[in-house]
């Protein structure tokens, strides 16, 4: 009978730790199919920093450390350093990104580091239980902010992709969601583009995903996913802010 | 090794780093340690490695992880402020059994302080600074051509305890010139040779994932973080017996023993001299390491000594490990200067006459 649909290498054969509905699962298994469809699951080092995913390491089959939290693209920096022949990836929540670690994710950015970071953005801080993070949208609830985020008292949430891409070292810039079908083959195609542009030592490149995360935002893991259609696309658009090409959203 | 030459602290230390094999710099300016980033930046492209200005401490201490974690010899260098931003690296790296290099060149404090030199940062240095139950060997030199021997050891030591180790030391070793001899540079590791060396480095498993290496810190389970930090309790016990160094001078019938370490070690075997011409006989006991401290050295005062001096640049942190030395043998003195301010010789022999004269 001819085969559909196989296990990639790229995943390690265990259950992840993460819980229903979230998209974190969906997020590793496209790097890591992609990786493995490169043939560079072998040749490959990645980094995952603090929060939910900092354990990223016991699902992705690849050579993986540890980051202290909002460090991982110096952590990056300093391996793609030592290895300019091996790709190097970070894997980073928006509570990491883009509030501890902006100086790390600007600089690395800035400098063209020819690494690819992982951007999983569920507007929120998952791994202490639901505080509001850079990214958290106005009106929405988090243990810090419990009646819901305003611009008087938080400023407004990141775009982190607009602002990366203003950056001249940042050569592929994309927004992705993983809220559909659809929308996850897209996610799939990027990844692979960002990696692609590092192979060729183009220099920086980011894929945003949008997720989930029904746990802390309250939601069962269909609404969760219609409120990433409903509430974050408008605000966070998806698409190409920044290629190689010149290629624009 | 080299003929003698004549060369700045800084320079000096930042060439011994790349003779030990250390091919790798990230680091932050801060006064009065930026001739090495400046000497990395010219030396190292040319020599198979590289250097990168970072963004900060933080970034470079995490650069340096990185590099380190797969594989690379790298050394960092900073100054107070930087140290202390250094501190969550110092602790993650040492959780992880990441090797590294660490220069601090100590000036004066709290907050910003000044430029001047220092020793206030010891018991930052020596108790770990960072977070969590860790150690990182200190060696504190007092001369170019210690400090030199000893950077170049730790690229070594390092990777054998797998462990951040630290060189101590102040604006006066960094900035005044000596002559030094050069040791005789290492083999370089190639990148096709790490993980001979290092299989636990990150550097991509190849064709067999059964090889795969993964650098990690956390420990959810309190059994498994328990039983990871007694693993690295015994690996403390080991270089508290193998790494304690010390010098010692004229201990055994002195009147006095100073303790002292790095410049104000070098001021006080001075002030031992003027002491001798005025009839009292003093000793020194100069710690090497700060941690493991040689707390054994202490055995060797005889009970002709009537008080133990600690000489420091800060307002009495040495001398929080003189009095575990010490015991309750001896009274306990404190001769000590802060802001930037060095004593002189004749100062620090003054003032332990005094304090000789108060308890008798
Ligand atoms: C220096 C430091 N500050 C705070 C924390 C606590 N902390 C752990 S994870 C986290 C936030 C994680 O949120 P995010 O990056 O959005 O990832 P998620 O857990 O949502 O996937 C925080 C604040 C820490 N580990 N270290």
């Amino acid at each position: 009978m001819e085969q559909v649909f196989a296990y990639t290498k790229g995943m390690v054969r265990t259950d992840t730790s993460y819980c229903p509905g979230c998209a974190h699962g969906i997020a590793h298994r496209l790097i890591m199919e992609t990786l493995d469809e490169m043939g560079r699951l072998g040749s490959t080092i990645g980094v995952a920093p603090i929060g939910c995913s900092v354990q990223a390491h016991k699902f992705m089959n690849v050579d993986m450390c540890e980051s202290a939290h909002g460090r991982a693209p110096a952590v990056a920096t300093g391996i793609r350093r030592v290895h300019p022949d091996k790709l190097v990836f970070t894997y980073q929540g928006d509570g990491d990104l883009a509030s501890i670690g902006t100086g790390e994710i600007i600089h690395a950015a800035a400098r063209g580091e020819k690494i690819s970071t992982f951007f999983i953005n569920n507007g929120i801080y998952g791994m202490t239980g639901g505080q509001m993070a850079p990214t958290t949208l106005i009106g929405q609830r988090s243990t810090t902010s419990q009646s819901g985020r305003t611009v008087e008292q938080a400023g407004a949430p990141m775009r982190v992709c607009e602002l990366l891409a203003t950056l001249d070292g940042a050569v592929y810039i994309e927004r992705v969601a993983l809220n559909s079908p659809a929308n996850i083959n897209k996610a799939k195609k990027a990844v692979r583009r960002a990696f692609e542009v590092q192979e060729k030592g183009l220099g920086f490149s980011l894929v945003e995903f949008l997720s989930t995360c029904p746990t802390d935002w309250g939601l069962a893991p269909a609404d969760a996913m219609k409120w990433v259609s409903e509430k974050m696309i408008p605000y966070y658009p998806l698409g190409v802010f920044k290629s190689p090409e010149g290629g624009q959203a | 090794m080299s003929e003698k030459v004549l060369m700045k602290g800084n320079e000096a230390f930042a060439e011994a780093a790349i003779l030990g094999g250390s091919r790798y710099y990230f680091g932050y300016p801060i006064t009065p340690q930026n001739e090495i980033p400046e000497y990395m930046s010219r030396e190292l492209p040319k020599r198979g490695g590289a250097f990168l200005q970072a963004e900060s401490e933080l970034g470079a201490i995490n650069m340096a992880y990185g590099a380190s974690a797969s594989g690379g010899r790298v050394f960092i260098t900073s100054s107070s402020p930087g140290i202390a931003l250094m501190q969550e690296g110092l602790s993650f790296l040492s959780s992880a059994e990441v090797p590294l290099v660490v220069l601090a060149v100590c000036r004066g404090g709290p907050g910003i302080g000044g430029i001047h030199p220092g020793q206030a940062d010891y018991l930052q240095v020596t108790r770990g600074g960072g977070n969590g139950d860790y150690k990182v060997p200190v060696f504190a030199p007092s001369s170019i051509q210690e400090a030199v021997d000893l950077i170049y050891e730790s690229v070594e030591l390092s990777d054998y305890w797998q462990n951040p180790f630290l060189v101590f030391t102040d604006g006066i070793l960094a900035q005044m010139m000596e002559p030094v001899v050069l040791p005789d540079p290492r083999p370089e590791m190639k990148n096709e040779d790490i993980k001979k060396h290092k299989p636990w480095a990150i550097t991509g498993y190849g064709d067999d994932d059964s090889k795969r290496a993964v650098v990690k810190s956390l420990r959810m389970v309190p059994d498994d973080l328990e039983k990871h930090v007694e693993k690295l309790f015994e690996k403390y016990a080991r270089a508290e017996k193998e790494l304690v160094r010390v010098e010692t001078l004229g201990v055994e019938d002195a009147d006095i023993v100073f303790v002292a370490f790095g410049t104000v070690a070098r001021i006080t075997k001075e002030a031992i001299e003027l002491l001798a011409d005025r009839g009292i006989k003093a000793g020194l006991i100069r710690p090497i390491s700060l941690w493991p401290f040689p707390y054994g050295a202490f055995d060797l005062i005889t009970d002709k000594t009537k008080v133990v001096i600690s000489a420091e640049l800060s307002m009495g942190q040495l001398i929080q490990d003189v009095k575990i030395g010490v015991g309750k043998r001896f009274p306990i003195g404190l001769i000590n200067r802060t802001g930037g301010i060095i004593p002189t010789s004749l100062e620090i022999a003054n003032r332990a006459e005094s304090i000789l004269k108060a308890g008798s």
